[in-house]
């Protein structure tokens, strides 16, 4: 036994090395930062060490507004596209007509250009010389006012960031959740269907139990992602989020690091260790609500 | 409730595209299942009994033909309207339900004025599982179950909204062999107890004979012969039917009727009237075989097989189809056999003869061993 105990742990070397250097020692460096007040990462000083990072980044109005963001982000698009991705694989399963094109159809954006995706979303949301953008002219045909998506109005432009973010993420949510509902053994159905059982509850007590285990990995896979967002918002509202007041956790983690504020490690590192412990707790209560409701064969 | 079968005809279409062929899985089948009997739907695999009973249920449609409970035709009904039970052959038990849950599932579905209230659903619920005996594992989870209480969960199910008919679809066929043995008499108990017309799917003859009041054998979509089991065991309409029951199964030969007498290969081993001189395929049952030193029917003994009470000789012969001869002796009648030849006469009535061709039965009377 003891020799396979060795064996045991020389196979997993490869992925513990590498886990270790980057990502354990990444965070317990970056914990290690977030208590140093004022760190240089090129002298390699600090004045002190305290709470004070996480007092400053608490009170700066640009991380607030990134919380805000992020949460509001999160709270719409999380639901909002497990949901549509729900519909449409119900509605793809339920189909035998060009089941398979509406399939590819609906897997296409998740291989498109990041940058392809961003064109679209120009043309149809971005003012420019030449046009307003095709969802204005939609508006206008129906005699609504312009409204700028880009620079305008809060709410526009966390509609067009929620948008992008939904449509974005749909895809990978519907091809798990298509071959998830796919899995579910006809038999169940035909029996639910001898014993006269309406729709609305072969649905609430068969289907969903069945596919709850991938519903639940979408439902924690897309919390993380969303509160990770960052790459889309800066797609759309250009690299100056905080001018835009769009602007992310992760944003402000980058700007603070990088941007035109930047030079500040221990502020983006108290903001990071933020970012993970927020993270780290609402998947620990979706892991708890999850006991409860998933059904794990 | 009485349930009749009226030219009962399914095809599918072909998969292949190409191929326009269809299948057709049920082939004009009639045939009538009298009210509160049980009922062996029996055949090999793919021979389309299991669309039968789909048809019935309702889960597939005739091509042509109709169903009738009773007096209502239900050909067109949706299952759901059909007030059937089916028994599935994997149970296809909700797995994230307690058998409570599972049990009342069918009554939480009824609207309307069947709506029941709560405690009628418990109670109603609680009298189907101690009918299969499961009532001290109402609170388990289908995973946390054997096989066979499994299967006894599903037949609850399938009873507690009082089905006008019970489907059971190769109820035996997940169960290891000694289970088998005991839920089948478990079924038949069930079915004793509450008076349901019942049909079941099976491929295993030795299962359908032993608990169905009638027998249904099916070949390729096509019926070949209802009745009680042992009738159709002593009288089969033909070869495949003959061949299909019984263990060990009948031994079969080339034979020829000349002359009023029957010869199995050079030996002849019966006089018989009714049959114009002609070649034919004989089937002899295991159990038709009588030692005798002077016997007509001479075969090379192989082994002597003694198992308790009765002894079976295995031979060959010239004019066997097949491998060997398994025949069933009394084993007082067996001590003299040994080595090189064993010789035989046959009881005439368990021997059968068939059209070498289609293998439709051929009748004779009259019948004398020689």
């Amino acid at each position: 036994m003891k020799n396979n105990g060795s064996k045991a742990w020389l196979y997993l070397l490869p992925a513990i090395l590498f886990l270790g250097a980057f990502m354990v020692y990444p965070l317990v460096d970056v914990f290690v930062y977030s208590f140093e007040e004022g760190y240089n990462s090129a002298s390699q000083s600090f004045f002190g060490t305290g709470w004070y990072n996480y007092g400053y980044v608490l009170r700066d109005e640009y991380f607030l507004q990134a919380l805000k963001n992020t949460f509001l982000l999160v709270v719409i698009t999380v639901p909002l596209s497990t949901g549509f991705a729900l519909l449409i694989s119900l509605a793809l399963g339920s189909i035998k007509k060009l089941r398979e094109l509406f399939q590819t159809i609906y897997f296409l954006p998740y291989v498109t250009n990041t940058l392809a995706v961003g064109l679209v979303f120009m043309i149809l949301f971005k003012k420019t010389a030449y046009t307003e953008g095709l969802v204005n002219l939609v508006i206008h045909f129906f005699g609504g006012p312009s409204v700028d998506f880009i620079n305008g109005p809060y709410w526009a432009k966390m509609f067009v960031l929620c948008f992008y973010t939904i449509w974005v993420v749909l895809p990978f949510k519907i091809l798990i959740l298509t071959s998830a509902l796919a899995s579910v053994r006809q038999d169940f159905y035909n029996a639910a269907r001898l014993d006269a059982t309406p729709k609305w509850r072969v649905f609430t007590r068969i289907t969903l139990p069945m596919i709850s285990p991938q519903l639940f990995y979408l439902i924690i896979t897309g919390f993380i992602g969303a509160f990770k967002a960052y790459s889309d918002a800066v797609a759309i509202f250009g690299t100056d989020l905080n001018a835009a007041g769009m602007n992310t956790i992760v944003g402000y983690v980058y700007d603070m690091l990088y941007g035109n504020s930047g030079g500040w490690p221990s502020y983006a590192s108290a903001a990071a260790i933020l970012l993970f412990a927020i993270v780290l707790t609402i998947t620990c209560v979706n892991l708890l609500v999850s006991r409860k409701h998933v059904y794990y064969v | 409730m009485k349930v009749v079968l009226e030219h009962l005809t399914k095809r599918f279409p072909s998969r292949n595209k190409k191929d326009k062929t269809e299948v057709v899985a049920v082939n004009d089948m009639s045939f009538e299942i009298p009210d509160g009997k049980l009922v062996g739907l029996l055949g090999p695999s793919g021979c389309g009994k299991s669309t039968v009973l789909n048809l019935i249920c309702g889960l597939e449609t005739p091509t042509e033909g109709r169903i009738l409970f009773g007096e209502d035709d239900v050909t067109g009904l949706p299952p759901e309207r059909r007030g059937v039970g089916l028994v599935f052959q994997n149970y296809a038990l909700y797995p994230h339900l307690t058998v409570r849950q599972n049990i009342l599932f069918p009554l939480q579905n009824l609207r309307g004025e069947q709506k029941l209230d709560k405690e009628l659903m418990e109670e109603k619920a609680l009298a189907a599982a101690k009918l299969v005996q499961i009532e001290q594992l109402m609170e388990r989870k289908p995973s946390e179950m054997s096989g066979g209480q499994q299967q006894r969960v599903a037949i609850a199910r399938a009873l507690v909204k009082t089905p006008r008919v019970l489907l059971l679809d190769e109820p035996l066929s997940n169960l290891d062999a000694r289970l088998r043995l005991q839920t089948r008499e478990e079924i038949r108990r069930i079915q004793r107890e509450t008076g349901v017309t019942t049909v079941f799917v099976t491929h295993d003859q030795e299962e359908a004979m032993s608990i169905s009041d009638i027998i249904v054998v099916m070949k390729e979509g096509v019926l070949q012969q209802t009745g009680r089991p042992q009738e159709v065991y002593n009288d089969p309409a033909n070869l495949f039917v003959a061949k299909f029951l019984g263990t060990p199964p009948i031994n079969v030969f080339d034979g020829e009727v000349r002359g009023g007498t029957l010869y199995v290969g050079p030996d002849a081993v019966m006089e018989l009237a009714g049959v114009a001189d002609r070649p034919v395929t004989v089937g002899i049952r295991p159990e038709a075989f009588r030692v005798r030193d002077d016997g007509p029917l001479r075969c090379a003994l192989e082994t002597v097989e003694v198992m308790g009470r009765d002894t079976t000789i295995v031979s060959t012969h010239s004019a066997l189809q097949g491998v060997s001869i398994r025949s069933v002796i009394s084993a007082e009648y067996a001590e003299g056999v040994s080595g090189g030849e064993v010789r035989f006469y046959l009881k005439c009535a368990k021997v059968h003869l068939f059209d070498p061709e289609s293998g439709e039965r051929i009748r004779f009377t009259d019948a004398k061993a020689l």
